[in-house]
């Protein structure tokens, strides 16, 4: 990258401690407009806890959280994903007992508006909106093409293949109308196949919907194919940064990963 | 595929737009299968799935109108309006419970609450006699202030706390007008254990509604009303938001759902419906006391909601039907034979859920039959004294029980000893494999049929609850999602 866009994330010397454990400390990360930075790292390295940061389901113990230069920090992760930040989960979140469809659709509740009076009331404005939502919806659900095509929308989200929840999980947060994704592996569990997918697909989110992503993967062919820049952690702390061929070959990175030759890492 | 199995399988194409990667065929398969299962329980899921919401509404609607038709004003009260009152009450705790998945216990002290407001605004009490007109309005905005009030812990309390919290206060009401009684302007507030009386009927520009008749058509309309709004509310976006906090509320939150305002909002809900329903139950009764208001009605109000499904509003009225019409079916005032032919009917009832299979029911019927009657007349040929005994409330069913059934004459603790052997039969008989079941069943089934003839017939209140408990166990065995609820998949 020869020149830095304004940053749209801003982490000024954040840290989270939980108990004794310093989870995050004294991070710095800025996120470019546009984007695809990845974060690595062993695990138990911090990552998704500074997901957790960034979303405000923690709220971080020192520093600050920027987001477009607003402080986000400590604002309930509503407001934040109101804001323009939608996540996924490592853990899939989806809600399992409601269709496809509406998986999608309850993630429009942030930028819709059409209040409880108006729905007993079914006011023209309060159609409108539900037939933009439901178009919306079926708008995020076709980007997958025909992964997550028309008979599954109507379908519950248990019913889906491990990697279409996956692929479900990623459409919600695009429903939410984000300025930012933060997808938390999104190639976990998925076979080389669908690895392959994913990794296209973090490209195309980016290039024809417009995302700056943050994404956090274990895989380095992932990595490797979708990256601006790579940030590595390790105990909270980073300890590189940059293109990937320089992050991989990095000493600390090689160490945090595989341990110093001869020593065993706890 | 077995008979080749020597041969090693081709490989997979592996196509990056292939239709074949993963399993989702299969799965989307094996769902479909599951959506259209055979027999009388697909051929219901199927009608119910033609039957959509607004004719359901219509069928309940055209239905209830014609009860007063065909109800005397007594069944019309005990029945009609005691199952629209529960319909109500049911439909506030199913947003509070059902939509937003919000365990209250203290749901009654709302129904509570709005009875009382009504009474001390609109009776004799204190000789204010505001219209309902401003009453109902001024008491169901209060309830859900009130209500707001509660959920607050609720934004921080999960599960069984909140359940404990919520029970407190639901207590904390009760104990509240019935002890404390403040005296307020010279006089209890809450008239303590004697409550309010001559409480003013509901009036509406100056229509008053009086008779059981009109009361029951007004809670109709409010129901029906009621009824629809919900509906529009779960099919909204405040619908989707709700039933995604309840699934998983830090996804919700991740999502842009302000998930602590939508909680209050579903206590406010609940709570203004039980307020509303307290006002119309008030003016029902023309008098409140505190007892009205405690555990029993809670748990009744649960099990409305629960056996008709958390989150289905259909399950509600179909819920307050069952166990209000069950339950009054079952009173110690009405014939011994209603709890008599429910016995029977839930005997055969457990017999078919246990074999599933039509000629082995009716082999094991006809198999109880015969025992019947080959024990009663061997008895009588040996020993006519354990045999002889009257049946209770007689009748044409009576005559039959009298020449099945064994009922000693004079042997005082026959039936004791019989109900012991019954619990332990029924104990060995779930013990046995499913396969030797069925030649233990006529025993069990005719040893069940002489202690009800002999105990339960004679106590009618006990065995009232008795059978009720037993009738929302096998209910509830049978679904346990509730009649008309969506059964949920939890983990997977």
């Amino acid at each position: 990258m020869s020149t830095e866009p304004a940053p749209l994330l801003e982490l000024r010397h954040v840290g989270k401690t939980f108990g004794g454990l310093r989870s995050v400390a004294d991070l710095d990360l800025d996120v470019g407009e546009g984007e695809i930075v990845s974060l690595i790292g062993p695990n138990g390295a911090g990552k998704t806890t500074v997901f957790n940061l960034i979303t405000g389901i923690y709220a971080p113990d020192e520093g600050e959280i920027r987001l477009e230069g607003r402080d986000i920090t400590g604002l309930p992760p509503h407001r934040i994903a109101q804001l323009g930040i939608a996540r996924t989960f490592q853990t899939l979140r989806l809600f399992l007992n409601m269709s496809v469809k509406e998986n999608v659709m309850a993630a429009a509740y942030g930028h819709t508006k059409a209040g409880v009076i108006r729905s007993v009331l079914r006011t023209p404005g309060m159609r409108r909106e539900e037939r933009e939502i439901e178009r919306l919806a079926e708008e995020r659900l076709a980007f997958f093409g025909d992964r997550l095509v028309g008979y599954r929308w109507g379908q519950p989200a248990y019913s889906l293949s491990y990697a279409n929840r996956r692929r479900l999980e990623i459409a919600r947060a695009t429903a939410v109308n984000p300025k930012m994704l933060l997808l938390d592996e999104p190639a976990a569990g998925m076979n080389p196949v669908e690895t392959h997918e994913i990794t296209d697909l973090i490209g195309r989110l980016r290039d024809e919907g417009g995302y700056t992503i943050l994404v956090i993967e274990h895989d380095m062919h992932v990595v490797e194919g979708i990256s601006d820049r790579v940030v590595a952690l390790d105990h909270g702390e980073k300890i590189a940064e940059g293109a990937f061929d320089r992050v991989a070959t990095d000493p600390r990175v090689v160490e945090a990963y595989l341990g110093t030759t001869g020593t065993e890492r706890k | 595929m077995g008979s080749q199995s020597d041969r090693p399988l081709p490989p997979e194409p592996v196509e990056p737009d292939g239709p074949r990667v993963g399993v989702d065929e299969w799965v989307a398969s094996a769902d479909r299968l599951q959506d259209r299962p055979a027999g009388v329980a697909g051929a219901l899921r199927r009608a119910g799935e033609v039957v959509t919401p607004p004719i359901q509404l219509a069928i309940f609607a055209g239905l209830a109108a014609t009860v007063p038709f065909w109800l005397g004003t007594g069944d019309l009260f005990t029945y009609g309006i005691f199952v629209l009152l529960y319909v109500l009450l049911g439909l506030g705790l199913n947003t509070i419970v059902g939509f937003a998945g919000l365990l209250d216990l203290g749901y009654v002290a709302f129904f509570g609450f709005g009875a009382y407001m009504y009474a001390i605004l609109s009776s004799d009490h204190y000789g204010i006699h505001w219209p309902a007109i401003v009453t109902v309005p001024l008491v169901v905005v209060t309830t859900a202030s009130l209500g707001l009030l509660l959920g607050i812990p609720s934004r921080r309390l999960l599960g069984d706390y909140l359940a404990i919290v919520t029970l407190f206060f639901g207590q904390a009401f009760v104990v509240f007008v019935n002890a404390t009684n403040p005296v307020v302007a010279g006089k209890g507030l809450t008239g303590g254990p004697n409550g309010i009386a001559d409480i003013d009927p509901l009036s509406f520009f100056g229509l008053e509604a009086t008779t059981r008749t009109q009361q029951y058509y007004v809670l109709l309309v409010s129901a029906v009303l009621i009824l629809t709004g919900l509906h529009f509310v779960n099919q909204s976006r405040t619908g989707r938001a709700l039933r995604s906090l309840r699934e998983d509320p830090l996804a919700a939150g991740a999502i842009g759902i302000p998930v602590n305002r939508l909680k209050l909002m579903a206590f406010a809900i609940g709570a203004g419906i039980a307020g509303f329903t307290g006002c119309i139950f008030g003016t029902l009764l023309t008098a409140v006391t505190a007892g009205n208001f405690d555990i029993p009605i809670l748990i009744t109000i649960y099990a409305v909601v629960i056996l008709g499904g958390f989150g289905s509003l259909s399950g509600v009225v179909l819920g307050a039907l069952v166990i209000t019409v069950s339950f009054q079916f079952l009173a110690p005032e009405n014939p011994q034979n209603n709890a008599r032919v429910l016995f029977y009917l839930l005997i055969v009832l457990v017999i078919v859920l246990l074999l599933r299979s039509w000629w082995r029911v009716a082999l094991v019927l006809a198999a109880t039959v015969a025992l019947g009657v080959a024990v009663q007349a061997a008895v009588e040929a040996v020993a006519p004294s354990w045999a002889g005994g009257p049946v209770v409330e007689g009748g044409r069913l009576g005559d039959l029980i009298d020449s099945w059934v064994l009922i000693p004459e004079g042997h005082q603790d026959f039936g004791n000893v019989a109900y012991v052997a019954l619990v332990v039969a029924v104990l060995a008989v779930t013990q046995l494999r499913p396969s030797r079941r069925i030649f233990a069943l006529p025993a069990v089934a005719y040893l069940a049929a002489v202690v009800w003839e002999t105990s339960f017939v004679l106590q009618p209140a006990v065995a009232r609850w008795i059978l009720f408990g037993a009738l929302l166990v096998v209910l509830m065995n049978v679904r346990p999602q509730g009649l008309l609820g969506t059964p949920r998949v939890e983990i997977v």
